[in-house]
């Protein structure tokens, strides 16, 4: 009897200290059982602000290997736990409704996308680097070798980190292609 | 200088930056100093949120910022206001220079050297009196944010036309990296710094006429704010205060736009600001790893760690390569050690002594090979193959028509990205489709859209804007295909090198002899990004990691991917991925993250002490020698040897960092010095003149040479000019980002929170302009130039305003760019109004500044579009833009 | 227990307590029987260090899941206002944080006084302590110490473009919470008036209650939101997303007596540098709502950034709400007992 009472609105409030109904006595199950997203977690993972180059610091937070939130670490010398818009926006970033995350094909004069597995793009791309490098190489211009190909070019962006930078000049100048630029030059 | 250290200047100016809209927690730090007492001046050609909280804001004429910093420089020579120890000791302004140079103030507008015929200087006569100064090899492409890449060829006046993709003659600057030029020998010093051919003399005279009133004429802003800025910056440097200068691709985004930094440096030198703790020039570089896509170069001149990319005509083999740098001083001295490393790096049992450790592996350039130079192939139909990891040029680039047109005609495109973005779909939806001038049949490129994944689902390291590496770690599997950029190359590698595996033909041997071993993990096998940093950071005789490139040897028993990223993984830790709380450590902070080179956070911080060691004042005190310790000290890492006494004399056969003195702190330079004078390196000229933009709607004050003689142009029918001073194109047209989204759009135009908050493209107009074409607020306006025509929303302000130059009223319009067909807001792309022409030294094009026309109402449509922008060509004489089948122009030379 | 002689008040409008007006030393203390609970916590936003980045308004949105605002996803009802860069327009349902730009601007007289330097005497902005460079960084950059009106003189011109980000105030006495027939609405251990979303039942009685517009019902659910001084974020001892954000610590989140005492500070140092238009907003608690959780450093009288000049709580007068009152213990009555119903179950 006196726990059915206790959940009742008005006998929590003429009873509890507040008589006007303002808190304690109407306080709600769900009120009652609120957990922050940040507390309730599986796990945190640092991280560093994709979008300028301030290089503000995140704490990502994951539930059931889903990012639920991002918000900047205070530990960071540089943003001391802030962030901009973008910076904030963050996990709309990785879950954003428009975002694609399957591979697409158009084949050459094609008018419209077509699936295409993983794999078999990789493949085709592996191809067309070796049919395109056979087909442009060039030993040497005007009697100095040069070694390289002027048919495959590569234009990269600078969200791209310095291990997937390094990777890429590696494998394009083995492959003899001198056209690689970047953001950094625009 | 970093974002930080910000906190400690007296005066902070930002200027070619919006720094609280585009960095707005960086900004912080320019708070955290005008709580202290700092005075914060916001040079800008619009009032913006950065000006809102500004002391001063000062309205200048897009383009016109050499003008505005000459006159400071003037201002600071004319009234003796240079910190006059720091100039003598730490720059070169006691050099002599010989007598045949001439200045752009004897010769209207051009230096000596200068060939009409071809457009190029030969830089000989700028040397210093008896010496040789040469560009060597070692000398390479700056590493300072904002500069990337280098330098180009011949240009005549009026600029040159593109197709030097075959050009085999290699400038100065072309070669030019980071670090100093060779000096042969010293150079005759005047250290009173009274001789008329000394370099400070010469700089005097070279800004004598960059008058308050001169300012005035060219920039349109009031002497009284220009002396008021003159004064508060001065007052606020020399022993006891220091101020700083913040700039971003307001600044780069010029056909003179490495004058402009040079402008700026040459002021902070006079000054005394280098080196210093709240002192400096920072660049606020727009993207996560900017900075490290130039350390860690895809960049077509750089390899990694600034060392150049071999050209045909001049380095046949290692020897030639390392050229003058073998032996010389300063620490580009050790450039074979650091190239031999890469080599090793990259193939290594292949690389040996006797092959020359694979030298001849490396692909060699033969001229300008850069993005826009490309594009051009492009539609010749000569480059078949293309990847775009991240990047969105249709509307990131200028004339984004000019991207379009290089896309449909590859052959095959690979796009990983994490939308779809306008350079994916641009055979689907791109604005030509509408007006006819491609058509999706016949556009035969292949496009594989390769799905990326976003910074929380791999592992890896950002370089921010202060050359710090900070690791973000994995928190999350990317969905379905979505796979990181580290995937993509690794396995597109190890496919290649399988599909490969037994040939007998020696172009293959490169791709064989390839060290591609990464480990994988995980079902998706990603390489470990982990492995990946180690071997950018290097390793020793014994196979563990190096401390730091002063362990790098050149017999090949090192390794080092990256010679100024060596040290990252030192005591095989990953360095980048310390995350020690700031409240545990000094104001500097070394133990968060990892700075290049060997964690100094202040480069050039010997110069915080005077030439004795001693620190020039108690309160800017940072880096000084302990006698007693025998050794400098301070809380950053000092940018020098740590026991080399101030008063080192090095003997005359020293070589590299040993030829350097105790008291010269700028020890990437071969003389220590800093340089108010480039003898060497430039391909425009030693000390910056203001240059009319290309497009402007005025003749330039100071000379009848219009604008850069050494600027870089792409002729075609796709990328016509706006005559200079053409009344069809009267208003000057600047574009820029806003806090609420990135760069092209694709980062924010697909984020509903932060489309919400700039749900449409606009133009910001001034309240007289928008009387003078009827433009209504919130109504629609037609921006036009003899690229193409846009349409905008109108917001009327009093931030723009317009500038009375040259005794008439300009006015200007402003852009953000950010807009393109595709996403949850969508709005045409400002950049479609913008041509391309460029920076001499960088390739970089003039987005900040060209002409154009605005009137009120929506563009109009389909064809009518297409005769629309032909019928202003032709008013303007800019020459037809009508295009062939699938918009396949030639690239033409100038007549 | 507290006897039920302490109601008395609310029955008989004598209110020696300052139960429905004038200023509360302890407001949680009067609907909680916790003597041990928090000091109450608040919001002072110092718009003289605002940049209008709208980190706010995001953050605010990612933490709470708000829909986008206004358009229910359609982008194609999504426009400029024309308000210069506020694209917000004003607090609501799904915006919890607003952001007001204000663009003002005059002629000034040339020549302008000289910049001084940090430290000098008869400097225009006298400072109390030029920089030092060896101090630490602290960890907190003070807004109190900051000398940073938006006052800035641009050639011939002095333009001001104000920002200031908007929030619910967490009234002293908050008439939303008054009105409340279920009971929906309730005031934290914390002084925070937040919603209950699983008992808010759409009657909407809150909205005109509200003396500055702030609480605002969902179009597609009917049901009132606003912003809950991120109550569950308290819980976990962060603080709000609003204030972690924000890059110039303009708002600042706190103890609300430190927060006065900081602004009081604050708006002394503007003053004495004789920026002109520097009020404080909101911390005069013998106002028209007792003063608020959520208080403000203005350049400008109140109305230039949309906000009410004197606003008044609407329950002052109770007896004209009493039949409110009445109806809505009634309905609170039956809702208590369905929810019962379905614990029991």
């Amino acid at each position: 009897m006196k726990t059915w009472l206790n959940a009742w609105p008005v006998f929590r409030q003429l009873t509890d200290g507040d008589p006007f109904g303002r808190g304690d006595a109407v306080r709600s199950a769900k009120t009652d059982s609120l957990v922050a997203r940040t507390a309730s977690a599986d796990r945190v993972a640092k991280s560093i602000c994709p979008y300028c180059a301030v290089g503000c610091g995140q704490r990502v937070y994951v539930k059931d290997e889903q990012v639920v939130q991002i918000e900047g670490d205070p530990d960071s010398p540089i943003s001391r736990g802030r962030l901009c818009p973008k910076g904030a926006a963050s996990r709309n970033l990785v879950t954003s409704p428009t975002r694609q995350t399957t591979v697409l094909y158009r084949r050459p004069h094609g008018t419209d996308w077509e699936p295409l597995e993983l794999d078999t793009a990789m493949d085709m791309i592996a191809d067309r680097v070796i049919a395109t490098r056979r087909e442009t190489w060039q030993d040497e211009v005007d009697g100095m070798t040069v070694n390289r190909t002027m048919g495959i070019a590569s234009l990269g962006g600078a969200t791209l980190d310095n291990e997937e930078n390094y990777l890429m000049k590696k494998i394009y100048t083995a492959m003899g292609a001198v056209q690689v630029e970047n953001q950094a030059r625009i | 200088m970093f974002q930080q250290d910000l906190a400690n200047s007296d005066c902070i100016v930002i200027e070619g930056s919006n720094m609280a809209e585009a960095h707005p927690v960086g900004f912080q730090w320019v708070m955290e100093a005008k709580a202290r007492g700092a005075t914060v001046i916001h040079v800008d050609p619009r009032f913006t949120r950065t000006s809102a909280l500004a002391d001063v804001h000062a309205p200048i004429r897009a383009g016109t910022d050499i003008a505005f910093l000459g006159g400071l420089i003037n201002h600071v020579l004319r009234n003796g206001k240079e910190f006059r120890d720091y100039v003598v000791n730490y720059t070169n302004a006691a050099a002599i220079l010989r007598e045949d140079f001439a200045d752009t103030e004897d010769l209207d507008g051009v230096f000596s050297g200068y060939d009409p015929e071809k457009g190029v200087y030969d830089e000989s006569s700028w040397q210093y009196e008896g010496t040789q100064v040469t560009a060597a090899a070692g000398q390479r492409q700056s590493p300072q944010p904002g500069a990337s890449g280098a330098p180009g060829t011949n240009r005549e006046e009026g600029g040159r036309g593109a197709g030097d993709e075959e050009t085999h003659e290699v400038s100065r600057s072309e070669e030019a990296g980071s670090g100093g030029i060779t000096v042969g020998g010293k150079p005759k010093r005047d250290e009173t710094l009274e001789h008329p051919r000394c370099v400070f003399q010469v700089l005097k005279r070279h800004y004598a006429r960059y008058t308050p009133e001169m300012v005035h004429e060219v920039c349109g802003l009031e002497p009284a704010v220009f002396t008021r800025i003159a004064e508060a910056l001065t007052a606020n440097s020399g022993r006891e205060r220091t101020s700083a200068f913040v700039y971003s691709v307001g600044w780069t985004h010029h056909t003179v736009g490495v004058q402009y930094i040079r402008t700026a440096s040459v002021l902070q030198m006079l000054l005394g600001n280098m080196g210093r703790p709240g002192g400096g020039i920072l660049a606020l570089r727009g993207h996560a790893s900017i900075q490290g896509s130039t350390d860690i170069p895809t960049l077509y001149n750089l390899l990694p760690g600034y060392i150049p990319m071999p050209h045909a005509s001049e380095h046949r083999d290692l020897d030639d390569f390392i050229g003058e740098a073998a032996g010389s001083v300063g620490y580009w001295g050790n450039m074979k050690k650091y190239a031999v490393s890469l080599l090793k790096a990259w193939w290594g049992d292949a690389a040996t002594p006797e092959n020359d450790f694979a030298f001849g592996h490396l692909p060699r350039l033969t001229g300008n090979h850069s993005t826009y130079q490309t594009i051009a192939q492009q539609i010749q139909g000569k480059v078949p193959g293309y990847f775009l990891a991240g990047e969105n040029p249709v509307v990131g680039h200028a004339n984004g028509k000019l991207a379009r047109l290089g896309l449909a005609n590859v052959e095959w495109l690979v796009v990983r990205d994490l939308q779809l973005i306008e350079s994916a779909t641009f055979w689907q939806n791109g604005p030509e489709l509408e007006t006819g001038e491609l058509r999706t049949e016949d556009i035969g490129t292949e496009v594989f859209f390769m799905p990326a994944a976003t910074h929380v689902e791999k592992d890896g390291s950002f370089t921010n804007t202060q050359r710090l590496l900070q690791w973000h770690h994995q928190a999350v599997e990317p969905p379905d295909d979505a796979r990181s950029d580290l995937w993509f190359y690794f396995h597109l590698g190890r496919l290649i090198r399988e599909k490969l595996a037994g040939s007998t033909d020696p172009r293959d041997r490169p791709l064989l002899d390839l060290t591609w071993d990464y480990p994988t993990h995980g079902p998706l096998r990603e390489p470990s990004a982990d492995a990946v940093l180690r071997e950018i950071s290097g390793t020793g005789p014994d196979g563990t990691a190096v401390s730091g490139y002063t362990e790098l040897a050149d017999d090949g028993s090192t390794a080092c991917g990256c010679w100024i990223y060596s040290g990252v993984y030192a005591d095989e830790v990953n360095q980048a991925a310390r995350r020690k709380p700031h409240r545990e450590q000094t104001w500097v902070a070394p133990e968060w993250g990892w700075a290049w080179p060997m964690n100094r956070r202040t480069l050039y911080n010997r110069a915080s002490a005077d030439p004795a060691g001693k620190p020039w004042s108690e309160r800017k005190a940072y880096v000084y020698w302990d006698e007693d310790a025998g050794r400098w000290t301070g809380p950053d890492v000092p940018d020098f040897q740590a026991t080399k006494r101030p008063d080192y004399v090095p003997p005359d056969d020293a070589q590299a960092e040993d030829g350097i003195g105790g008291a010269d702190p700028f020890i990437m330079q071969n003389d220590g010095k800093a340089w108010l004078f480039v003898p060497s390196g430039l391909a425009d000229g030693p000390m910056p003149s203001h240059y009319e933009p290309a497009e402007s709607p005025v003749p330039n004050p100071l000379y009848s040479r219009q604008a850069n003689p050494a600027r870089e142009e792409l002729r075609g029918a796709w990328n016509r000019p706006n005559p200079a001073q053409s009344e069809v194109f009267p208003y000057v047209v600047t574009t820029y980002r806003l806090t609420e989204h990135h760069t092209a759009g694709g980062m924010s135009r697909n984020l509903p929170y932060l489309t919400e908050l700039q749900p449409e493209f606009f133009c910001e107009v001034s309240p007289q302009l928008a009387a003078e074409r009827g433009l209504e607020h919130l109504g629609w306006a037609t921006i036009v130039s003899a690229r193409n025509a846009i349409e905008a929303r109108v917001l009327v302000t009093e931030r723009m305003r317009p500038l009375r130059v040259a005794g008439r009223e300009v006015h200007q319009v402003g852009l953000p760019y950010h807009w393109g067909s595709n996403g949850l807001t969508t709005g045409d792309s400002a950049n479609e109004v913008l041509g391309v022409v460029m920076d001499p030294n960088v390739h970089i094009q003039e987005s900040k500044v060209a002409t154009c026309d605005v009137q009120p109402g929506r563009r109009p449509r389909g064809p009518a579009l297409v005769e629309y922008v032909e019928a202003y060509r032709q008013r303007a004489g800019s020459g037809s833009g009508r295009l062939p089948h699938n918009g396949r122009a030639p690239i033409e030379e100038k007549s | 227990m507290t006897s039920i002689s302490s109601l008395s008040s609310a029955f008989t409008g004598d209110d020696p307590g300052n139960r429905l007006f004038g200023p509360v030393p302890d407001v949680v203390g009067q609907s909680t029987s916790d003597a041990d609970h928090p000091a109450r916590v608040g919001f002072f936003t110092d718009t003289s260090v605002c940049i209008g980045c709208k980190a706010c308004e995001v953050a605010c949105k990612e933490w709470n899941t708000l829909p986008m605002d206004g358009a229910d996803g359609r982008v194609d009802v999504l426009g400029l206002t024309g308000e210069s860069y506020d694209n917000t327009g004003m607090l609501g349902a799904n915006s919890w944080r607003h952001v007001a730009f204000v663009e003002q601007s005059r002629a000034v007289d040339l020549p302008m006084p000289t910049v001084g330097r940090p430290g000098d005497v008869g400097s225009p902005r006298p400072l109390a302590e030029p920089p030092v460079v060896h101090a630490e960084v602290p960890a907190s950059a003070t807004t109190a110490e900051q000398t940073a009106p938006q006052q800035t003189q641009s050639g011939d011109r002095e333009i001001r473009w104000l920002m200031s980000s908007d929030v619910c105030k967490h009234c002293t006495h908050a008439g939303c919470l008054d009105v409340c027939p279920t009971g929906s609405l309730f005031r934290t251990e914390y002084g925070s008036v937040v919603v209950q979303e699983d008992i808010c039942n759409g009657c909407g009685y809150c909205v005109p209650a509200c003396p500055y517009g702030v609480i605002d019902q969902r179009e597609d659910d009917g049901r009132v939101f606003k912003c809950t001084l991120c109550y569950d974020r308290l819980t976990d001892g962060l603080m709000p997303a609003c204030a972690t954000a924000c890059p110039t610590e303009s708002i600042q989140f706190g103890d609300l007596d430190e927060l006065q005492a900081r602004a009081d500070a604050r708006l002394a140092a503007l003053q004495a540098d004789g920026v002109e238009g520097a009020r404080l907003y909101g911390r005069d608690e013998s106002d028209g709502v007792g003063g608020v959780g959520a208080f403000f450093l203005l350049l400008d009288e109140p109305e230039v950034y949309g906000l009410p000049p004197d606003p008044v709580v609407t329950t002052r007068d109770l007896p004209s709400m009493w039949r409110h009152a009445a109806a809505g213990a009634a309905m609170a009555f039956g809702l208590a007992l369905s929810a019962f119903a379905g614990h029991r179950r």
